[in-house]
């Protein structure tokens, strides 16, 4: 079983760091994983993407011709994945900031208001991209809430930033029963 | 009639230093005399075998032959930046680099500057004799306005060429380097005067104080197209009317 | 061997270089390994020892000179315009037959290019690079668990033969995250002593470290041990992978990122039923024609895949000759191609 996620959005939304979190999540679930990001100047605004594969087997491929899943946290990014995605694939919306419906009627789609969960159920709008994981989780059930948690905190701490983990918590919790 | 040697004294000798091998220079020449100075410095601070000497590109390339000391010879103008990672790798080793002209003030511009800069505590010996010598008598950073140089067959043009670089003056404006000076070996006391500075140079490292930089005005008596005798009074009324000699900078 | 970590390759390329016991490493800012320079720039003073940003590829290079000829492990990083810069100090580190370990993280090119990942240096990490008859072992990590052991590889390789060795990575393995285990480390003191080096000329005669000879019988000489230092790497250290080569139809030909890529190519395809194999060579210098060649007796085509217009391929081609059919795909200018793009090129070459 091979599972293949987009995290896609603005510069600053924080799709780097939740990926990265979703493939530590996964490597410490038991599972072979990779993150790859899109590097260069948009890592300095504009839009950022990576792409994370998921898998019981060693992982070929760290890039993919269908993800199984597309987290689209703006228009932009739903513009350019939505063609990119394997029948069937999940695609977890922010309604937020994408004011459309899907396209394609062979994929899966949840919508959630990233930006308003954020603001006003967490508490804090920095915290969209724990909300999108969470929706993520909740909609594919790649990995248990749980394991993204540990790996959220784990993350956390070693940056120096372990007050935040209560925050994030609640933020994925959020994102996971908005789903 | 003659005297027999056993009843005589020594009183100059080659410095233990140096091995036995043949300079290459030609006569008049004042790169034999500045190798003779640096070996009497290396015996006198006793350092000759913790020292590594760097060989550059040019009239000096076999610099390597000349010492009882380890030598690297390096890729040309990147003496400094050979230096830095010989002294980086083994501090406990006394590191100095000896280049001419177009090696330190040209081609090695940026690995000059930026080891001074850094404040490598190593030696460097600049060795400025106006052209290059190797290569057939070429213009060089410091070549004279006016010279006549192979590639400046109507002399050194500023317009097209430029004037020559006081480099170690430009050096001399960093925050870093501990001593600075320019030194040259036209008389005898300017010999004795740069033999001071050399050993201050060398004391300076062995002492961790930092960089050091001596530039010392030369000769090229082959591609001047002077004598020996008349090379030295051109250093001595004309080279140092555009490089004058002193101490730049001497935070020892 | 630790925990398992989820580290960037850029990461695990400095993090092994250090574990190999690199003394010193010398660089100059360049995307897309500007991590593999922080890093190093974060651990090596806090262990004691030396980390600096020169000036310029060129002088960094030179600093690699200096510290391999003192004897110690030493290591420089870049990216394509970095490494042609580079190449100056690389002729002179293999005529003065100096260990060190020189990084590429291949980007597209030529000129400025882009910081896309490509493998378009192949020709320039294998055929010598800068000025001269020389070569350096190239290795060809396909995952950041490999770029970690060959980089270990690379240190104790370079030793042994007294050799630049590089490491030929990309932009997206550079990048990329994957769990890794690192290997122990190494005390830099635990080395044997390098008898050759410049550490002071105390109670024997001076070493010198040159890669000059002015007489032509004594170039000729230093070629001639070159050349045979070649033949005995050549001889002992070729490195590949083969999967699923055993009676596969057609083989694809592919070392690096691509190399890892074609693994699922030969999972897709052969869950179609078509019979793929790959040939992953991990040693780009030695490049394993023998194995190669000898693969070639039974597969009718071998399928060269890169990211270039066609640089290994001709290494390729030199192995398999006439045996087999040598047909190529490759993408430039930073183009990943995807397993689903070599899929259908595999098809185009099957009955």
């Amino acid at each position: 079983m091979e599972r293949s996620i987009i995290i896609a959005g603005f510069g600053g939304q924080g799709v780097i760091l939740a990926g990265k979190i979703l493939a530590q999540a996964g490597m410490d679930h038991g599972l072979e994983v990779t993150w790859l990001p899109s590097y260069g100047p948009e890592m300095r605004g504009g839009t950022a993407n990576c792409t994370i594969v998921l898998s019981d087997e060693l992982v070929g491929s760290p890039i993919v011709d269908e993800a199984t899943a597309l987290i689209a946290m703006n228009l932009p990014s739903l513009d350019k994945f939505e063609h990119a995605l394997a029948s069937g694939a999940t695609i977890v919306v922010n309604r937020s900031l994408i004011d459309c419906l899907v396209r394609r009627d062979d994929v899966k789609a949840s919508y959630i208001d990233m930006n308003e969960i954020a603001r006003d159920i967490v508490g804090n709008p920095r915290t969209i991209n724990m909300v999108a994981l969470g929706a993520y989780v909740k909609a594919t059930g790649a990995l248990p809430l749980q394991a993204v948690k540990d790996a959220m905190a784990h993350s956390m701490r070693e940056a120096g930033k372990g007050k935040f983990v209560e925050m994030n918590e609640r933020a994925l919790d959020a994102g996971y029963n908005a789903a | 009639m003659s005297a027999n040697p056993k009843n005589m004294v020594k009183v100059f000798e080659r410095p233990a230093s140096l091995t036995d091998a043949k300079f290459t220079y030609c006569p008049g020449c004042h790169h034999g005399l500045l190798t003779r100075i640096i070996g009497n410095v290396l015996d006198e601070l006793d350092i000759a075998d913790r020292t590594v000497g760097i060989a550059p590109v040019g009239c000096s390339v076999f610099a390597y032959l000349w010492y009882k000391a380890d030598s690297q010879q390096v890729p040309h103008g990147r003496a400094c930046a050979v230096a830095t990672g010989i002294k980086r790798a083994r501090p406990e080793l006394i590191v100095f680099s000896y280049q001419g002209d177009g090696d330190f003030a040209s081609i090695g511009t940026a690995e000059s500057i930026h080891a001074a800069n850094r404040g490598e505590n190593i030696t460097v010996i600049f060795v400025n004799n106006q052209i290059y010598g190797m290569t057939g008598g070429e213009m060089a950073p410091t070549t004279l306005v006016d010279q006549k140089t192979t590639t400046t067959p109507l002399g050194r043009d500023p317009k097209v060429a430029g004037y020559p670089i006081r480099f170690s003056e430009m050096i001399a404006t960093l925050d870093t380097p501990i001593y600075v000076t320019r030194q040259a070996l036209f008389d005898t006391k300017h010999i004795m005067d740069t033999t001071k500075a050399i050993k201050k140079a060398f004391q300076n490292q062995v002492d961790g104080k930092g960089y050091s930089l001596v530039e010392v005005l030369s000769t090229c008596p082959t591609n001047w197209r002077m004598s020996p005798v008349q090379s030295n009074k051109h250093v001595g009324e004309t080279v140092t009317k555009v490089f004058p000699l002193g101490d730049l900078v001497d935070r020892g | 061997m630790g925990e398992r970590l989820l580290l960037r390759g850029n990461e695990v390329i400095a993090e092994a270089a250090i574990r190999a016991g690199c003394q010193c490493y010398f660089a100059y800012p360049i995307t897309p390994q500007a991590e593999l320079l922080e890093h190093m720039a974060n651990n090596m003073p806090r262990l004691g020892r030396t980390f600096i940003q020169a000036e310029s590829e060129l002088a960094a290079i030179s600093m690699v000179y200096g510290a391999a000829g003192a004897g110690v492990r030493t290591m420089t990083s870049s990216s394509s315009p970095g490494i042609s810069l580079k190449q100056e100090g690389i002729s002179y580190l293999a005529g003065a037959n100096l260990p060190c370990v020189i990084v590429n993280v291949v980007r597209g090119g030529p000129g400025l290019g882009n910081i896309a990942p490509s493998q378009c240096d192949y020709f320039q990490a294998t055929k010598g690079g800068g000025h001269g008859d020389y070569r350096l072992i190239v290795l060809g990590p396909s995952t950041v668990p490999e770029a970690g052991e060959l980089t270990m590889l690379a240190f104790e390789l370079a030793d042994q033969y007294r050799i630049p060795v590089m490491i030929l990575a990309d932009g997206l393995l550079g990048q990329m995250m994957e769990p890794v285990e690192l290997p122990d480390p190494i005390d830099p003191a635990s080395l044997p002593a390098k008898e050759w080096a410049t550490t002071g000329a105390k109670g024997r005669a001076p070493n010198i470290i040159l890669s000059f000879e002015m007489d032509p019988e004594g170039l000729k000489q230093i070629n001639d041990d070159l050349q045979a230092k070649y033949r005995t790497i050549t001889k002992n250290e070729v490195r590949y992978e083969q999967t699923d080569t055993d009676d596969a139809d057609i083989v694809i030909a592919a070392y690096g990122t691509i190399g890892r890529i074609c693994k699922s190519v030969v999972r897709m395809a052969r869950a179609e039923g078509i019979k793929v194999g790959l040939f992953r060579p991990i040693t780009l210098w030695p490049f394993p024609t023998e194995p190669l060649k000898a693969l070639s007796e039974r597969v009718d085509t071998i399928l060269s895949v890169e990211m270039s217009a066609g640089q290994m391929w001709e290494d390729v081609r030199l192995a398999v000759a006439e045996r087999a059919k040598t047909p190529f795909y490759g993408e430039t200018g930073g183009i990943v191609p995807t397993p689903r793009s070599i899929l259908n090129e595999v098809k185009k070459h099957v009955r």
